[in-house]
């Protein structure tokens, strides 16, 4: 409806336009031009970023604090019950304010973790393959080496303490349902405990050395790698990136079988979805797209930023020749665009 | 045969062969144009280079795309898009330029509808016009399926079914024309010969001729002027050029062409570089997979108008379905263009604002197509299905009023 007003308002303004142009002595090609520019730039309006605005409702920004705060606002907005989420939450800030100790961390990740968790750079080694993983958790648990540099701590607690509430998949699994999230709740720990595995798997991540590169590598190589090393952990249990010779973890049969749809293939997810949606989705899957059987990882701002990187450097890997190239091609056309304008003026000086 | 001389320079070697000079002549430096015109006068030349842009860009893709359903989708965005060396550039070329070219077609085709230039003698060059748009729009369409993605193949799937709706043959029809029960490999590679081979070649023919309906009624002027070619090619030949209503194709009107040709191309390569994504829908960027429809399906944006028509009616109307109604209006919607040189039956040529009734009628219309336009590619729900129908229902209504319109205007302006 708002389109049509502004329509009609554009019309009517351009017939205005046109009559008040012509009676005072402007230029009539420029007169001409100018409408051309308005009406063309109104159409691009009307199916570009309107058509866009109106398809895709806004949703609120991605929000990187992970205190339950958006959620709690998101329940009570749909006027439901939101006693849970406060508890939940507020009992995860608790937990937050202690300090955590690595070296008792070590030895409560060592006894609760690493049963099905490898973490590589520690020297816990997988317990066995993928495919047998994925048979029996129905999904490949994660290796936990640079979990602490990749998710954030808050989340990091509140995962360790209910897993399928930090993931925002109560859809998937409800309390009593049918289907058990492959993970236990560890919500029967001390706090204090909690705490200390989440310093150990923080201070672990912060020793692994960077990734290998080999020597001379240009900066788009080594940021490339150190933005796999992040993409691999994030994403690649549950999706394949063929255009970077990535597969799953998981396979797409197993995957299929743990969330009933299969994850995509995310080589031209940049080109597809684009940077802003991506941004949004990942921090928050079931707030942009209700009902998806993508859980909340709980990336921080940085390791986030880091994945999206990753996906404009396989998915739109010209992206630097395109904008370095960019200027040169139209710093050409301008130089064109003026000798062709003073050449025509030549021609058409004998014409007047 | 005729003895030939030795010549004296190369020219002279080619003219003795091919005529070179007369040629020239006649083609060029005593090719007669208007001059009184503005830029729109431009488009033609414009366009003749958008479509060379095209045909480049499209050679070099073409050794690279892979017309099959496995293969097609990750020819043009692995294999052009990231390994070939400025494969990336010949694609947002070749895609842009391919959704720009529509827009100077729209440009080029009402500003003949402003100034008049389709009729007493024009007729020709606004019916292979058309022709040309036909072309054009199987050419996009075709060109469209390509890439494989999530669009281009409900985009297929949503145009054949509209055959369709054919009375008695419409079933087989689909099928002939997919190759198939459904859009599958035998579809694009049909459509990838449509592509690149026959509509080509047609659209080269009915350019050469789109060019040769304008050799003997003259190209129109801004006033809509009829005047004498051969007394004012005289006085220019003469070297009265000042006082000449006419000016040559060469130089003369071509230095303005090249002039608004390279102010254009710094806003298409613009587009090119920077701004490309409404030419290249994100959506399409999803590989095709007839088991997931996209949320919402729509054409591109040049054919927007025609697919609102196409929606507009949801309801039946005196026992007609809503389906067959959008099937004849859109029918209608198709056709009614060709005819608009018998439609108009006033005498005038002159621009639209110059015109009693005929101006509202242009205007009308140009609001009743943004307005197709930009609610043909929202989801038609609640009130934009009714926004729908009634743009629908004004363009029908526009065509069918426009014979008795005019015939208005032709007594009002005494038949001149």
């Amino acid at each position: 409806m708002f389109a049509l007003y502004v329509g009609l308002a554009v019309a009517i303004l351009l017939i205005v336009l046109n009559i008040v142009l012509s009676k005072i002595s402007f230029p009539k090609e420029a007169r001409i031009l100018s409408i051309i520019v308005i009406l063309v730039g109104y159409i691009y309006w009307g199916f570009e970023p309107f058509a866009h605005h109106e398809m895709h409702p806004h949703v609120e920004d991605a929000s990187f604090a992970f205190d339950g705060k958006q959620d709690i606002e998101a329940l009570e907005h749909e006027g439901k019950d939101a006693t849970e989420a406060k508890t939940f939450w507020a009992t995860i800030a608790k937990i937050a304010e202690h300090k955590g100790d690595a070296v008792a961390g070590k030895a409560l990740v060592t006894a609760n973790c690493t049963g099905c968790h490898s973490i590589k750079t520690e020297g816990f080694a997988e317990v066995m393959s993928d495919a047998d993983a994925a048979a029996s958790y129905g999904v490949t648990p994660p290796d936990l080496s640079i979990a602490g540099r990749v998710y954030d701590r808050n989340y990091l607690i509140a995962f360790i303490s209910n897993p399928v509430k930090a993931m925002h998949i109560e859809h998937k699994y409800p309390v009593g349902g049918e289907k058990v999230f492959p993970m236990p709740s560890s919500d029967f720990m001390q706090p204090q405990e909690i705490a200390d595995m989440v310093a150990y798997l923080v201070d672990s991540a912060s020793k692994v050395p960077a990734p290998k590169i080999k020597e001379g590598s240009s900066e788009f190589e080594i940021s490339k790698a150190t933005n796999k090393e992040v993409f691999e952990t994030a994403c690649v249990r549950c999706h394949a990136m063929n255009y970077a010779s990535i597969q799953a973890k998981t396979s797409a049969e197993a995957m299929s079988k743990y969330i009933g749809a299969t994850p995509p293939d995310l080589s031209q997810y940049i080109r597809s979805r684009g940077e802003h949606y991506l941004h949004n989705f990942i921090n928050d899957p079931q707030r942009k797209l209700s009902g998806t059987g993508m859980p909340r990882v709980g990336l921080t701002e940085k390791a986030q930023t880091q994945v999206v990187e990753y996906m404009t450097q396989i998915g739109d890997s010209k992206k630097d020749e395109r904008e370095a190239l960019g200027p040169k091609v139209l710093i050409y056309l301008t130089i064109l665009a003026i000798f062709a304008l003073l050449w025509k003026q030549k021609i058409w000086r004998d014409l007047h | 045969m005729a003895e030939f001389e030795k010549a004296n320079s190369i020219g002279e070697w080619f003219d003795q062969r091919l005529n070179v000079k007369a040629f020239t002549k006649v083609m060029m430096t005593e090719y007669w144009i208007p001059k009184e015109i503005n830029f729109l006068w431009a488009m033609g030349a414009l366009l003749v280079m958008l479509f060379k842009l095209l045909i480049i860009t499209g050679i070099f893709l073409l050794m690279y795309y892979k017309p099959d359903v496995n293969m097609a989708f990750d020819s043009v965005n692995y294999t052009i898009m990231q390994e070939v060396g400025y494969g990336w550039l010949f694609r947002n070329i070749h895609g842009v330029g391919a959704s720009v070219v529509f827009l100077i077609i729209y440009i080029h085709m009402f500003t003949a509808i402003y100034y008049g230039s389709y009729k007493k003698g024009r007729e020709m060059i606004w019916l292979s016009g058309m022709l040309l748009f036909v072309l054009f729009s199987a050419e996009g369409f075709s060109g469209y399926m390509l890439p494989w993605g999530q669009m281009s193949y409900w985009a297929a799937y949503v145009i054949t079914e509209i055959f369709g709706g054919i009375p008695f043959i419409g079933g087989d029809l689909v099928i002939w024309i997919r190759g198939n029960f459904y859009v599958a490999d035998a579809t694009l590679t049909r459509f990838f010969m449509l592509h690149v081979l026959l509509i080509p070649v047609v659209l080269i023919g009915a350019i050469a001729f789109h060019f040769y309906t304008l050799r003997f009624p003259h190209v129109n002027n801004e006033e809509g002027e009829f005047f004498d070619y051969k007394k004012e090619s005289e006085k220019y030949l003469a070297g009265d050029k000042a006082n000449s209503k006419v000016i040559a194709f060469w130089p003369d009107f071509l230095s303005k062409d090249f002039m608004v040709i390279a102010i254009f191309m710094v806003f298409f390569f613009y587009l090119v570089f920077y701004n490309n994504g409404f030419a290249m829908d994100p959506v399409n960027f999803d590989k095709a997979d007839g088991m997931k429809t996209p949320a919402h399906i729509y054409p591109e944006w040049y054919f927007l108008w025609s697919y609102e028509v196409l929606r507009g009616f949801f309801f039946e109307i005196g026992g007609v379905s809503g389906k067959d109604l959008g099937l004849m209006a859109f029918g209608f919607a198709q056709g009614i263009f060709l005819v608009l040189p018998w439609l108009d039956r006033s005498p005038m040529v002159k621009p639209a604002n110059q015109r009693p009734v005929f101006k509202y009628w242009f205007w009308l219309l140009m609001a009743d197509l943004f307005v197709l336009t930009i609610f043909g590619k929202l989801p038609p729900t609640g009130i934009n299905a009714y926004v729908g129908f009634f743009a629908s229902t004004t363009f029908l209504g526009l065509f069918i009023s426009l014979p008795f319109l005019t015939t208005i205007e032709s007594k009002i302006v005494g038949g001149k």
